[in-house]
């Protein structure tokens, strides 16, 4: 048995539980220490999934291929940025600086690896629980705080609802179709009878099971408050990781087992699309909370990635990657700069707070300008590319209507990303924010700069990402 | 490969950026920090000037097609190059946007205040973006400077601006960001049919006449925008009357020509026969322009606002010249453009010397200034002259070679468009003379200066351009004459090739 392949999530686990141990033994305050351990374990766990060989281990249950080592790439990427921002924003009456922090969230990390390298609907269930399980604490983390509980309360709920609906989609999956194997379910759904109503219930279920967790419309209804409950460190986690590693695995489950069925599933996708876009640009306008109008953002962005899954072909589904990877960089940078608001060590997180930012702190202002205009998609900077090939995959599919939406909701969203920088560079100057960490500085440089240049080198990335599509596509 | 040598293109398009650069390493107290930032903005460009000057000295005005080409792999495997060249039509308004660069930096010394580092280098950038707009070869290359204009340019007008400088910048960002997106969407069609991004081959490509038609309003969103076109010019006048005077200028004097420049580069040659089928549309577009924004310039109270407005009506003549598709046409159209782009920043630049002073805009708060401003008076009258088309001045080449090309289509057309003309000498006298004219009563413009040295140094290039243009338009028509003459001659043949082909497909 190659049990070899799921090398670095075994080590991950193993990693995860020694710290913890080693937090509890530890006499004084270990957080700190924990948290670079924990930072350590991701670069290594980096190390082992770029070292291992693709093929298939555990009866077919677990697949490690170029898909699932760029997506896993990415979620280590995304949870180390995350994490070192926690870093920055330990302060001990917040809550954060407990050593258990970092250990949930490797442990968020182990199910988000499993999640993308399922290869069974059971895999899939596992690591899905494992990565939400992890999340629900630490959303409520700041267990003194009534919105840091409230909003891991909310979570929780609606999140075993969403828990629930999948499973009970796997069953009719499994009922109608006679397996949970995604290569036999694809093998059996490609017979040319087609599919029986019951199963595309099934699948429908399973849809709405996942797209919970990217927080599409209809299933976002949750994102927002627990955007603007949890602490900002962990929204910022909560955005990144688990997003990729969620659409990762609807790509992955669309495209293998239900890739024949294409034609039953692809309306509904298109759907969810247009409807979180719409929902993205429109509901954000309105937000006076910037965390809330980050909520509304990532809705819209997840709808503008569904548009490549929707297109289906290998130029969709590497569009939808690369639009992961420029994501997940501007994303953390902005999220650097909203947790380095904060006044007399309180945190702040009205839109009005930024006002004037840019004579009182130029550096963060351009920096969250750079990651504005990028999100609003405005060339050279990178997210302007994540569209790109969004929309290339779209008009290569004929699907003007959702193109054509797609553009017109992108100027809607600019709208707002440009409001934020007419308030810190327009409006006048407000009290100073207090001087922020190195680490806050090192993340919202970084991304910057990869926000930046991106266009000087996109040749490694859509490599890699056309390289993961082709796997998918068979 | 390249006439020159080396990569001046490239050079002349990212130097701006190298001087930014040096710009934002400046340490120091406010003081210096504005002071090294104005000087280091202004050597930059005038090198950046001096550079394109290559352009004019080696360009080949014989050869029709692109010069100083440069070309790099940038993603091959999707037919996607960096790719950079000018041809007649492109290479004066390189040297457009280099030329007025230094001056609008000179005309910001001392009116810039506050952020004066921020304001510099956003004015580098939008040169990158200018230069870049005009000279890209790679249709996706050319986009991203075309849209990437509107960052440095929504900051010059947001944070540097008037009282209404929030409303403006947002509306000119959402505005041309709405076009914008359309084109993209265009140019990712045209990508995927051909499978190249590439300009000069897209340039002899036929596409399907049916999608030449809706790549046709697709074009027409992002360009009539930018142009701007009636009914889509209502951005214009608020962004001009925001505009710090520096922002003003490049608006009118290069954003403006950008709408012009994709017509004649993209639409006219890339869908000849969406753009015949639709140029009666694009003739009663341009008419009503011409006509209808002099009669709103004739009511404006404010002076940014009345040139804006003439803008506009300029702009309509350039849309009438281009889509006659005739020689004499085209090359007014381009003449019209480069006579505005000069002229029209000259007068945004005249506004800017009284406002300066006064603080104001307004038409009403002045009167008289002949007596205390005799200088201003005369080189302010220079630029409104040539603004309506005197002879001897830019704007009567441009006007004129319109009015021939438009003669040739149709009479009501070339008649329409001289009704515009006549209203734009009322207006432009008119404001002549209620802001110069009449008798100095106001007692807060009993002590109004004459130019500085400074100011006179920013307009005599403009002045001596004007009436080099308007007195011997030979050296500057020479430039696109063959490019022209190549455009007319292929759009016909193709015109020709897809309504056999249509007729061939019945």
């Amino acid at each position: 048995m190659n049990w070899t392949l799921a090398l670095p999530e075994i080590v991950l686990s193993v990693v995860a539980m020694a710290i913890l141990i080693f937090g509890v033994l530890y006499r004084r305050d270990a957080s700190f220490a924990c948290n670079m351990l924990a930072l350590g374990a991701l670069l290594l766990t980096a190390l082992l999934v770029l070292a291992a060989p693709p093929g298939s281990a555990y009866g077919g249950l677990f697949v490690v291929d170029a898909f699932s080592r760029f997506a896993k790439i990415l979620v280590l990427a995304g949870s180390a940025l995350a994490l070192m921002l926690s870093l920055g924003y330990s302060h001990p009456q917040q809550g954060l600086s407990r050593f258990e922090f970092p250990v949930l969230i490797l442990f968020a990390v182990v199910g988000m690896m499993v999640m993308v390298s399922a290869a069974n609907l059971m895999t899939l269930y596992l690591g899905l629980e494992l990565h939400s399980l992890a999340l629900y604490v630490v959303t409520a983390f700041d267990r003194d705080s009534l919105r840091s509980s409230e909003a891991g309360l909310k979570y929780f709920v609606l999140g075993a609802l969403a828990s629930g609906l999948l499973l009970y989609g796997i069953s009719l999956v499994y009922g109608f179709s006679g397996s949970t194997s995604f290569s036999s379910l694809a093998g059996a759904l490609g017979a040319p009878q087609g599919a029986s109503v019951g199963l595309v219930v099934g699948i429908v279920f399973v849809i709405a099971g996942l797209v919970f967790k990217v927080s599409a419309v209809p299933f976002h209804m949750w994102t927002p408050d627990v955007y603007e409950g949890a602490p900002t460190p962990v929204t910022a986690f909560l955005s990144t990781a688990p997003k990729v590693a969620a659409m990762a695995l609807i790509l992955r489950t669309m495209a293998t087992p239900f890739g024949h069925l294409a034609d039953d599933w692809r309306l509904l996708i298109e759907l969810i699309s247009i409807a979180s876009m719409i929902l993205g640009s429109v509901a954000a306008i309105g937000q006076t909370s910037i965390k809330r109008l980050m909520a509304y953002s990532s809705i819209g962005h997840m709808g503008y990635a569904l548009i490549g899954l929707a297109a289906g072909s290998a130029v969709g589904l590497r569009g939808v990657l690369i639009y992961l990877v420029v994501y997940v960089f501007m994303n953390v940078g902005t999220f650097a700069g909203i947790i380095a608001m904060r006044r007399q060590g309180r945190p702040v997180e009205q839109i009005s707070d930024l006002a004037g930012l840019a004579r009182t702190d130029p550096g963060l202002a351009f920096a969250l300008a750079i990651f504005m205009f990028s999100m609003a998609g405005i060339p050279p900077l990178s997210g302007f590319f994540g569209k790109l090939y969004i929309f290339l995959a779209a008009v290569q599919a004929g699907m003007w209507a959702l193109a054509v939406i797609g553009v017109l909701t992108s100027v809607v969203g600019a709208y707002y990303y440009i409001r934020i920088v007419k308030v810190m560079y327009i409006d006048e100057p407000v009290a100073a924010f207090d001087p922020r960490p190195a680490m806050i500085t090192l993340v919202a440089a970084g991304a910057g700069l990869f926000t930046t240049f991106f266009f000087l080198f996109p040749g490694p990335f859509v490599g890699a990402a056309q390289a993961a599509a082709q796997v998918l596509l068979g | 490969m390249n006439a020159a040598g080396f990569p001046v293109l490239s050079l002349v398009t990212f130097l701006p950026l190298v001087g930014g650069a040096v710009i934002l390493s400046i340490r120091g107290d406010e003081a210096t920090v504005a002071s090294n930032a104005r000087w280091a903005a202004l050597w930059t460009s005038l090198i950046v000037f001096g550079l394109s000057l290559v352009l004019w000295v080696e360009f080949n005005p014989a050869d029709p097609g692109f010069q100083f080409v440069e070309s790099v792999s940038w993603m091959p495997e999707y037919g996607l190059g960096y790719k950079m060249g000018v041809d007649g039509i492109s290479v004066l308004f390189v040297l457009l946007s280099t030329a007025l660069t230094p001056l609008c930096i000179l005309a910001s010394w001392e009116v810039i205040k506050r952020q004066v580092r921020e304001y510099m280098l956003a004015f580098l950038i939008l040169e990158t973006m200018m230069v870049g707009t005009f000279s890209a070869l790679d249709f996706v290359v050319f986009y991203m400077f075309f849209e990437g204009v509107l960052i440095p340019m929504y900051l010059i007008i947001g944070i540097w601006g008037g009282p209404r400088r929030v409303y403006s910048a947002i509306k000119f960002f959402l505005f041309t960001l709405t076009g914008s997106v359309l084109l993209l969407l265009a140019v990712l069609a045209i990508w995927v049919h051909t499978g190249t991004a590439d300009i000069p081959t897209l340039l002899h490509t036929r596409l399907p006449v049916v999608m030449q038609g809706w790549l046709f309003f697709a074009f027409l969103a992002s360009f009539a925008v930018k142009l701007p076109m009636w009914p889509v010019h209502t951005w214009l006048p608020d962004a001009h009357v925001e505009a710090p005077t520096a922002g003003s200028v490049i608006l009118a004097g290069v954003l403006l020509k950008m709408g012009a420049y994709g017509f004649l580069r993209f639409s006219v040659p890339m869908l000849p026969a969406a753009s015949a089928a639709f140029a009666p549309l694009m003739f009663a577009l341009g008419v009503i322009a011409v006509i209808y924004t002099s009669y709103v310039a004739l009511a404006q109270e404010d002076m940014k606002k009345l040139i804006a407005y003439s803008s506009v009506a300029h702009m309509g003549l350039v849309t009438i010249g281009v889509f006659t598709f005739n020689i004499q046409g085209i090359q007014g159209a381009l003449f019209q453009m480069l006579s505005h782009g000069i002229v029209s920043a000259a007068l945004f630049l005249c506004v800017g010397v009284l406002y300066d002073r006064m603080h104001t805009h307004e038409i009403a708060r002045f009167g008289g200034l002949v007596e205390r401003m005799p200088i201003y008076a005369a080189i302010f009258m220079l630029f409104s002259l040539a603004s309506v088309g005197l002879p001897g001045t830019s704007g009567f080449v441009g006007e004129i070679l319109v009015m021939i090309g438009a003669m040739q289509v149709n009479f009501w057309l070339a008649l329409l468009g001289g009704v515009g003309m006549i209203l734009g000498v009322a207006y432009m006298l008119y404001l002549y003379r209620r802001v110069i004219f009449g008798v100095l009563t106001k007692v807060d413009l009993k002590g109004i200066l004459d130019l500085s040295p400074r100011e006179v140094a920013v307009f005599a290039p403009l002045v001596v351009l004007t009436l080099w243009m308007g007195i011997y338009p030979q050296s500057f028509s020479s430039f696109w004459a063959s490019s022209v003459a190549q455009m007319v001659q292929q759009h016909t043949a193709m015109l020709h090739h897809s309504v056999l082909t249509t007729i061939a497909s019945r």
